[in-house]
């Protein structure tokens, strides 16, 4: 399972992701911020979309591929869940994201996320050796 | 993250402290935060006075880095941030607006009484409801081009009245007149259109609203007239939206043009979200310029919500002259390039509010011919339970703030405490109890909207006056709400 945590402060939210790897912090980030959007448990892996992006460091990469998530949320009517990524080094990333397209019968959507923000923008290293990914969006 | 803010704050007035510029190495200026006494406690504890001493770094800022009484955490700037920097060698900053660009409010009056109204308001709530899309990802009825799409991008509200939704009217009570011509549709991307294009005449969700008001308290009669704000019980409408996934785009995408642009010119930021550029330089050009078309699309979006209002009221009410004319359209989240006169010296200056309201005195020539005399409307909502207000611009504002004041209430609870708190409760059932009919799309995220969450807007109001840089005209309390 996905573990994240999720930042509720007054006026916003955010989330702290962790993962063994960076791969693992960037899909557990996608997931964390698509289980603010909507139950994830209502979502069934269905079909899937391609991602690809370049930017300039690791940090900018996360807030770019998270955006670029939410872009295909709102044009294409999506709702992901399963991230799988196949290539990721600091200025790139290829991933497959699976999901399904949003049917209002069955999907309740609960926030309305506008952009994941640089601000408070960070990926560290854990103590127990993985890494920690902090994102705020602003909602 | 830190929890409290525990840096230098000095008392410089009633409603006035200061951030010293030596607070922080780096800062080209002071920082200012109107607000009383009572409220600094609650400021200070999240981090929005630092984020209030970071806007001081940016080049070419002209008085303080300023934050209104409803300042509150942000990304880069707070929320309630103000700042102006010089157009000839300062920088204009993306997150000196923020993503939803020109984010706003307006305000419809009526002949209509409360009275009248009561008997049909379940109704009437039904019907805005039904004629005003809402909620999470909503998608409208306009059906665009991209040959439309610039249009609109163009012409904001003036697209909309040529297409029939509204009236000449409603142009003239518009902060710009509902178009800034600054826009250039050309720095707008595909992206941003591909996001703009379903969503036009929406409301949105979070805390965007349509809300049927009755005045229910008068603090200034002869202001009040001039507004059309009659008597007690007398029924408007306000709406808050902006300009949806096309001002979140167009932010986006200019942020990461910023960060670019930072290193070529050698800029220092304590904050990435703070990312600028020259006001006249390439960048800083095609930001105005794409913003500008945002908050085109902004106005042209709450001016065909006031024509589906209008038909609504029509239609439930049987009754053609309901008057439902513009008192004003306020932008809540912009930059504008003015010009202001700041120790003896006349300057051209990019005046960023974010989440604070342009606040014009009477006399001043960019507010409509009839408001001159009074000083432009200053729209301020608050929480769907208690009341939002009808404030007017001041001197003092425009000597101080650059013509700013407050925008609204802040959030005092999180969303998830205010969930937690409220679970179990019927909430549209509690709100009907108190008067208020309740209608959204989303029963269990309600709770986050729902008054006990939301700061008391009277307090911002106070603090305003108290500072001199807004004064009270009338207070509105909801009858009628529709959320996302």
């Amino acid at each position: 399972m996905p573990h994240f945590d999720i930042i509720d402060h007054t006026a916003d939210i955010g989330i702290t992701a962790y993962g063994n790897d960076h791969a693992e912090v960037f899909s557990t980030a996608a997931h964390a911020m698509f289980s603010l959007i909507t139950e994830l448990d209502n979502v069934e892996e269905k079909v899937s979309c391609q991602i690809e992006k370049t930017e300039d460091g690791m940090e900018v990469l996360l807030v770019s591929w998270l955006n670029e998530l939410l872009y295909i949320y709102e044009t294409e009517h999506m709702l992901l869940k399963r991230f799988d990524i196949i290539h990721l080094d600091k200025k790139h990333i290829e991933a497959i994201a699976w999901g399904e397209k949003i049917d209002r019968a069955k999907h309740l959507l609960t926030t309305d996320i506008k952009a994941a923000t640089y601000h408070l923008l960070s990926i560290e290293r854990t103590q127990d050796g993985g890494y920690a990914a902090r994102v705020i969006f602003d909602t | 993250m830190k929890a409290g803010w525990d840096g230098v704050l000095n008392k410089r007035g009633d409603c006035l402290w200061e951030i010293p510029q030596d607070y922080k190495q780096g800062m080209r200026t002071s920082g200012l935060i109107y607000a009383s006494e009572a409220m600094i406690g609650d400021i200070k504890r999240d981090q929005a006075p630092e984020q209030v001493a970071n806007v001081a770094f940016l080049p070419g800022i002209v008085g303080s880095s300023l934050a209104m009484p409803d300042i509150h955490w942000g990304y880069g700037f707070p929320i309630g941030g103000v700042a102006a920097t010089r157009v000839d060698d300062g920088v204009i900053s993306p997150g000196g607006v923020g993503f939803d660009i020109n984010c706003g409010v307006r305000l419809l009056r009526t002949h209509l009484t409360e009275k009248e109204i009561e008997p049909k308001i379940g109704e009437l709530v039904a019907e805005l409801f039904r004629q005003v899309p809402s909620g999470v990802g909503s998608e409208g009825r306009i059906k665009l081009n991209d040959k439309e799409m610039n249009r609109v991008l163009q012409n904001g509200a003036g697209w909309a009245v040529e297409r029939g939704y509204g009236e000449g009217s409603d142009i003239e009570y518009s902060e710009e007149n509902g178009c800034m011509k600054s826009a250039d549709p050309g720095e707008v991307s595909q992206r941003a259109r591909k996001r703009g294009l379903p969503q036009l005449g929406t409301l949105g969700s979070g805390n965007h609203f349509l809300e049927i008001q009755v005045v229910d308290r008068i603090h200034d009669a002869d202001k009040a007239r001039v507004f059309g704000i009659e008597h007690t019980g007398q029924v408007f409408i306000l709406i808050h939206t902006g300009s949806r996934g096309l001002g979140y785009q167009v932010c986006d995408d200019s942020i990461k043009d910023m960060m670019a642009a930072v290193q070529r010119y050698g800029i220092d930021l304590p904050d990435r979200q703070l990312a600028c550029a020259p006001v006249t330089s390439p960048e800083g050009r095609a930001y105005l310029g794409a913003m500008a078309c945002a908050a085109n699309y902004a106005w042209a979006n709450r001016q065909c919500i006031t024509h589906w209002t209008r038909q609504a009221l029509v239609s439930v009410l049987s009754k053609k002259d309901i008057g439902a004319s513009l008192v004003y359209d306020v932008a809540h989240n912009i930059a504008k390039i003015e010009r202001h006169r700041v120790e003896g010296n006349d300057l051209t200056l990019c005046v960023h509010r974010k989440g604070a309201t342009r606040a014009f005195p009477a006399g001043h020539p960019d507010i409509p011919a009839k408001y001159r005399g009074t000083g432009q409307p200053v729209l301020i909502p608050g929480d769907m339970g208690r009341y939002s207000f009808v404030a007017v611009g001041t001197d003092m504002a425009l000597n101080q703030t650059f013509g700013s004041t407050c925008h609204g209430a802040g959030r005092l609870m999180s969303r998830s405490a205010a969930k937690k708190q409220l679970k179990g409760t019927d909430i549209p059932a509690s709100m009907q109890a108190k008067g208020v009919t309740v209608m959204a799309h989303n029963l269990r995220t309600l709770a986050e909207e729902a008054p006990q969450a939301y700061k008391d807007v009277s307090d911002v109001v106070d603090a305003a006056q108290c500072a001199g840089i807004s004064q009270a005209v009338a207070r509105m309390r909801p009858i009628g709400v529709i959320k996302g």
